[in-house]
């Protein structure tokens, strides 16, 4: 079999999934205790508690439905139970996961109480955790891998090594099929004209520039100095890197040297333009651009870091890759797979890039990563402004 | 022979110490990784791992190169083999 099949989990809409989830997914951060109890009952149930999905109005309100119907929809989930508050937004995440043909059904509190409610999904998660039990992974071909990428607590070994690994595996499966994801808009400052020109139309670079300039205008109109504590942070700062340009130029290795973005997606949204690399626009926070790229479906996530961050999610596994030395000796239970050796030129960076494409298919194939084994769950919302 | 420094573009006018033990007077080897090329210079101050060190003169004003690109500019001068940080390095941007 050749080392680009894996074997995965086919959902009923032909879409490829590696892990095989059942979510407890609370509408709101009222229904968090709900979710949590029928987890805690039924073994093999994973909540996914957040703070929100209350008084959200207008475009914030649509991002965050997108979101929550993206995570129960994913292919890594196998079935999904969603509680909330009240039956009518419960209703609508219940319906946009239907769409997937996968098992789903809501329940709400009002009228009922916490007890009544936990009892009747209980049932339905242990129903579902059983009947998901007894699926199996059948091989599946590269082109039906949806893979995502983002760096975090980076530093001067991200830009020179482990961005560029992350990059090698881009340009190595883009033309065979595989459809990615980068985003971190505020994170390609410095470098956005050149993101732009990697554009595979002039058309899709004019819209990247227009998501690009209306970030700016959100720093402008909020930032106090010139974001050096958050822009770089101070882990990148420890790390040796100054500024965002330097931040920006490393960052935008993950993309290879060659492959063209096809499209600009909005957060969490779903590709739509069939195989290839997508553009889309999130915050550089690892666990909110993370949460948005599982919310459209990216099934398994790639993470360069520097310093160490030690970042997961709960449904779509994140591997961390490091080229700093330090960080692979100090904070090994973290890091997937150590490149430091490119920095010693023991390792070529195109060698790199064979060894992630070979520790992701493992993890396709169901090898726990490093922060699923240390329980690292990080699913945090992105809200776009206040709530009314 | 052990590489100190890494310098991404020929053109690029700062190099990242990859060792953790680059004091004041050490003779210190870079690879360019673009050209393949050994270069080597004496480091002037103490540049921990990952930080950078300049590959030339640098006075105020001037455009830092790395990854061949604007990374910023120099605020106060900066001798080669110097340490290149917030000290002495600005973004251009915010």
């Amino acid at each position: 079999m050749s080392r680009y099949q894996f074997f995965g989990y086919r959902r009923e809409n032909g879409r490829v999934g590696i892990r095989n989830h059942v979510v407890i997914l609370p509408l709101d951060d009222l229904s968090n205790a709900a979710a949590e109890a029928v987890a805690s009952n039924i073994k093999g149930a994973l909540a996914l508690p957040h703070a929100y999905g209350r008084l959200q109005f207008g475009e914030d309100l649509e991002l965050f439905f997108r979101t929550l119907i993206g995570m129960g929809s994913n292919p890594n989930v196998a079935a999904c139970v969603v509680i909330g508050i009240e039956p009518s937004w419960t209703g609508r995440i219940v319906d946009g996961i239907a769409k997937t043909g996968k098992p789903v059904a809501g329940f709400a509190i009002e009228g009922h109480g916490d007890i009544s409610t936990i009892a009747a999904a209980s049932r339905k998660a242990k129903e579902y955790v059983q009947w998901a039990t007894e699926k199996q992974r059948e091989a599946c071909a590269i082109e039906e891998l949806f893979i995502s990428v983002k760096c975090g607590e980076s530093d001067t070994t991200s830009g020179l090594a482990s961005c560029p690994t992350v990059g090698s595996l881009i340009d190595k499966l883009d033309p065979l099929g595989a459809t990615t994801c980068f985003g971190e808009t505020s994170e390609l400052t410095g470098a956005e004209k050149v993101c732009a020109s990697r554009a595979a139309t002039p058309e899709v670079g004019k819209r990247f520039m227009q998501v690009f300039d209306a970030y700016q205008e959100v720093i402008n109109r909020h930032k106090t100095s010139d974001l050096s504590d958050s822009q770089p942070t101070r882990g990148n700062i420890a790390g040796g890197l100054t500024t965002i340009e330097e931040k920006a130029f490393g960052n935008l290795a993950k993309i290879g040297r060659k492959t063209k973005y096809i499209d600009v997606l909005k957060p969490a949204e779903s590709p739509a333009k069939g195989h290839g690399l997508y553009y889309m626009d999130t915050s550089s926070a690892a666990a909110e651009c993370i949460t948005l790229q599982s919310a459209a479906g990216f099934v398994v996530h790639l993470f360069p870091t520097g310093q160490g961050n030690v970042i997961g999610n709960p449904i779509e596994p994140v591997i961390k890759l490091t080229a700093n030395p330090m960080t692979a000796r100090t904070m090994s239970e973290h890091i997937d797979l150590d490149v430091s050796g490119i920095l010693r030129r023991e390792m070529t960076i195109e060698e790199a890039g064979d060894r992630l494409i070979e520790v992701m298919m493992r993890t396709c194939n169901g090898r726990l990563t490093c922060a699923e084994a240390l329980g690292h769950r990080e699913f945090v919302l992105t809200k776009l402004y206040q709530s009314a | 022979m052990s590489t100190h420094f890494i310098v991404h573009d020929k053109a690029d006018t700062v190099g990242v110490v990859v060792v953790e033990d680059v004091q004041p007077g050490k003779e210190v080897t870079g690879w360019i990784m673009e050209t393949n090329e050994t270069i080597s210079m004496k480091a002037l101050d103490a540049v921990p791992l990952g930080h950078k060190i300049a590959l030339q003169d640098l006075k105020p004003g001037d455009t830092v190169l790395k990854y061949g690109h604007d990374v910023g500019k120099i605020v106060a001068q900066v001798g080669k083999g110097r340490h290149v940080h917030v000290h002495n390095l600005k973004t251009k941007r915010w």
